[in-house]
């Protein structure tokens, strides 16, 4: 709980920021919703044949689950790609569902007689619409409109994995942590925002309901419009983030986060150029292509990454070979792979310490013969590469009883702490390998290809900012595997902030 | 001779998939008359009054109202100067009494101190005085005070038509009588042409000038009170049957 307020205080400015940008993403997809979906469930309405099937199409979409939406928009050009845009994308085709649905049963719901009356009376369609059909549905409109912004905070929080921001940033930064309290720190606010936002449009809901004076109504509608642009307002001076000329990016893991931030602070440093950082993007094929469309700048990949997730090329183990195809495959699509850190972030395969000790487990070939008794946990990406899980399955005989759990690759290390699976694939550079007594088992087969982490940029950025250039050749060599771990670990067990990890590093080795 | 207010000529209607509803139905409403017309339930009663206001078209024939066929009238402009009273009322319950009265007018872009002085002087006129009722609500009305409401938002821009769709059907006698009463005070100033539906024969001996009869979408009588009264047909002899006797008060036993 201390923790917990003290992580508060001392990033108040950040929380604020995020939790600005979190109010922002989710009134503008609901308000967005709301002008698409009102129409929409209006003209639905009117046209029974046409409700069923779109309310189909639209519970279909809700289906959908959020990270795979934001993975599919991607590569669509305008709507797509990375940052709040395809975000508020997302949240408006989920927000829409309920606000169509509500709409069409406040407008069936109406009596026909007081229709007909209306109809009549000489009203226009128009007229009938305006000042009987509306404002007798919208108490059940706004339920729908409440349903669609609880549930936009929330999924917002997944937003922040396309580097839209708002408080998800937070929990999945903390998800790489040991301490788990600290993923309140971003959960707890959202919660309360999703609480405030249900609570008010509640009452919004019940002032606007049909036996109340219409003088109370109006002021009800006056009130919520005053504190909803109060909210957007405060909101956008939170969340307004420098603008800088380089974007930076980065994967969503603690190392990928130090390795961003070093990435910036260079270029602050050494170019002199405001940076924007888009960090915690989902992984790597959401950076890559952010990179293709040039939402980010440049982000840190490592070679046999990009040899094999990226160009689907075969699997080589000469460090040099590999840097080279990787560096002419980018060079050919626009963009320039700079010199290597200087440390390789190859595959972990861990196990616990106790286990290594009490069985003498050295190498991937000792713990062939345990693999019959063991659970094996490995993180998406592994399971899918041609470099993961399927390829080592083969190169060593492993033979697990039951087919992997496939989790996320900061929560696997955790997992195998606590014993809930035996084996898992982590970074060779995790500071939690250290801090949870793991023990790395040495490729003896050379299975893995070499995972040089460098620096991959927009070409024509580097053209345009040739200070950028020589700020990240600066960098080429510097990061040993020691350092690396060093930080993870400053990150991820200390739970020190990465920019002051980054500084101190900066400090030192330059 | 005066154009009648409202004229069928050899109207026939259909729904849909359905039999005939009215099958070469003619018929003639001179103005400032009330005409009533009685049936039974699914006899076509609503359906005429809907053609007048044109919310339903003929097949084939003619409905006129003021001498235009309602084809050539523009359906909204016909519909503001035809006041159109339903059973269930259909007052609008997101807008208090006055609001209600009020739609009419401010649909037609009247000023808002014509609006609210209009409103007053209807109010008043169905005998709901406009300080009391004024700011009331629709659930907070009898269904009596409900009607009278309807009344008075049906006459709001003085529409020269009135079409009353069963209006007192859903009232307890007593109320009933009370507002037939009020119907006549009401009509005596007003002189409007009238068209009440009801399938209650007393009711609409209490308040017609004539009485229509209707079954299977046909006309069997029309004429005055007293001569469908005194008419032989079998099926008007058969509503005349179903009124209640009326206890006189001589029959009350003394004390």
């Amino acid at each position: 709980m201390r923790a917990l307020f003290t992580f508060w205080l001392s990033h108040r400015a950040e929380l604020a920021s995020l939790f600005g940008q979190h109010v922002l993403l989710v009134a503008g997809s609901t308000l967005a919703a709301v002008a698409l979906g009102v129409p929409l469930g209006i003209f639905a309405a009117r046209r029974p044949r046409l409700a069923s099937p779109l309310m189909a199409v639209a519970s279909i979409v809700q289906t959908v689950p959020s990270l795979a939406m934001f993975g599919f928009l991607l590569p669509v050009p305008f709507i797509g790609g990375v940052g709040a845009r395809a975000a508020v994308v997302v949240l408006i085709l989920y927000g829409l569902l309920p606000i169509v649905r509500t709409t069409i049963a406040g407008l069936r719901g109406i009596d026909a007689s007081i229709r007909e009356a209306g109809v009549a009376m000489g009203m226009t369609p128009r007229e009938l619409l305006r000042q009987v059909e509306l404002p007798l549905a919208l108490p059940s409109i706004v339920a729908g409109v409440r349903v669609a912004a609880v549930v936009g905070v929330g999924s917002a929080t997944i937003a922040a994995a396309t580097g839209a921001g708002g408080l998800g940033e937070y929990i999945y930064r903390c998800l790489s942590m040991v301490d788990t309290t600290v993923i309140l720190a971003g959960a707890i606010p959202a919660a309360l925002l999703a609480l405030a936002v249900d609570g008010a449009l509640l009452w919004l809901e019940k002032q606007l309901s049909a036996r109340r004076r219409s003088r109370s109504r109006r002021a009800a509608v006056t009130v919520a419009a005053a504190v909803a642009a109060a909210v957007l307002v405060s909101s956008v001076a939170a969340a307004r983030r420098a603008g800088g000329a380089i974007v930076v990016g980065s994967k969503n893991f603690t190392e990928q986060l130090v390795l961003g931030e070093l990435l910036a602070q260079a270029i602050e440093r050494d170019a002199g150029l405001p940076v924007d950082r888009r960090l915690n993007l989902g992984g790597t094929l959401i950076c890559d292509q952010a990179l293709v469309s040039g939402d980010i700048d440049v982000y840190v990949e490592y070679t046999g990454t990009a040899l094999t997730a990226v160009f689907h090329q075969p699997v080589s183990s000469d460090p040099g070979a590999v840097f080279d195809t990787v560096r002419a495959l980018y060079a050919k699509s626009g963009r320039t792979l700079l010199p290597p850190l200087g440390f390789n972030n190859t595959f972990a395969i861990l196990v616990r310490g106790a286990d290594a000790r009490s069985r003498g487990l050295r190498t991937i070939d000792d713990a062939v013969p345990e693999s019959a008794r063991w659970r094996a946990g490995f993180g998406y990406e592994f399971v899918e590469r041609p470099d993961g899980y399927p390829g080592l399955r083969k190169a060593y005989g492993l033979r697990f009883p039951d087919s992997p759990r496939v989790m996320d690759l900061t929560l696997s290390y955790r997992a195998l702490a606590s014993g809930q699976v035996d084996l898992i694939a982590g970074d060779a550079t995790a500071g939690l390998i250290k801090g949870l007594d793991l023990v790395q088992l040495e490729d003896n087969r050379h299975y893995f290809p070499p995972y040089d982490a460098a620096a991959v940029a927009r070409a024509g950025v580097l053209l345009r900012y040739p200070r950028v250039r020589t700020a990240l050749e600066r960098l080429s060599g510097r990061v040993s595997a020691a350092d690396m771990r060093a930080m993870n670990y400053a990150a991820d067990v200390e739970h020190r902030d990465v920019p002051v990890i980054v500084r101190d590093f900066l400090a030192r080795v330059q | 001779m005066a154009t009648p207010a409202i004229e069928f000529r050899g109207v026939s209607f259909a729904r849909p998939g359905l039999a005939r509803v009215l099958d070469d139905f003619a018929l003639t409403v001179d103005a400032g008359d009330v005409l009533a017309l009685v049936g039974r339930s699914g006899a076509g009663k609503s359906t005429l009054l809907k053609l007048v206001n044109r919310l339903l078209l003929p097949d084939s024939g003619v409905v006129m109202v003021q001498g235009r066929d309602t084809r050539e009238w523009e359906p909204i402009a016909l519909r503001r100067r035809v006041g159109y009273v339903l059973q269930d009322v259909g007052l609008f319950p997101h807008m208090s009494v006055a609001d209600n009265v009020a739609v009419v007018p401010r649909l037609e872009g009247w000023a808002v101190d014509r609006v609210a002085s209009r409103v007053h002087e209807l109010l008043e006129l169905v005998g709901l005085p406009a300080p009391t009722f004024a700011a009331r609500w629709p659930d907070e009305l009898s269904g009596g005070q409900r009607q009278r409401v309807g009344v008075a938002r049906a006459l709001a821009v003085d529409p020269p038509v009135l079409l009353m769709d069963e209006p007192f059907g859903a009232l307890d006698p007593l109320t009933r009588a009370e507002l037939h009463a009020e119907f006549h005070r009401i009509q005596s100033h007003l002189r409007k042409t009238v068209i009440i539906v009801t399938h209650d024969m007393g009711e609409a001996f209490a308040l017609a000038d004539r009485v229509g009869v209707i079954e299977n979408g046909r006309l069997i009588v029309c004429d005055r009170p007293g001569a469908v009264a005194a008419s032989t047909e079998p099926l008007v002899r058969q509503l005349l049957d179903a009124l209640p006797a009326i206890p006189r008060p001589s029959a009350t036993p003394s004390p």
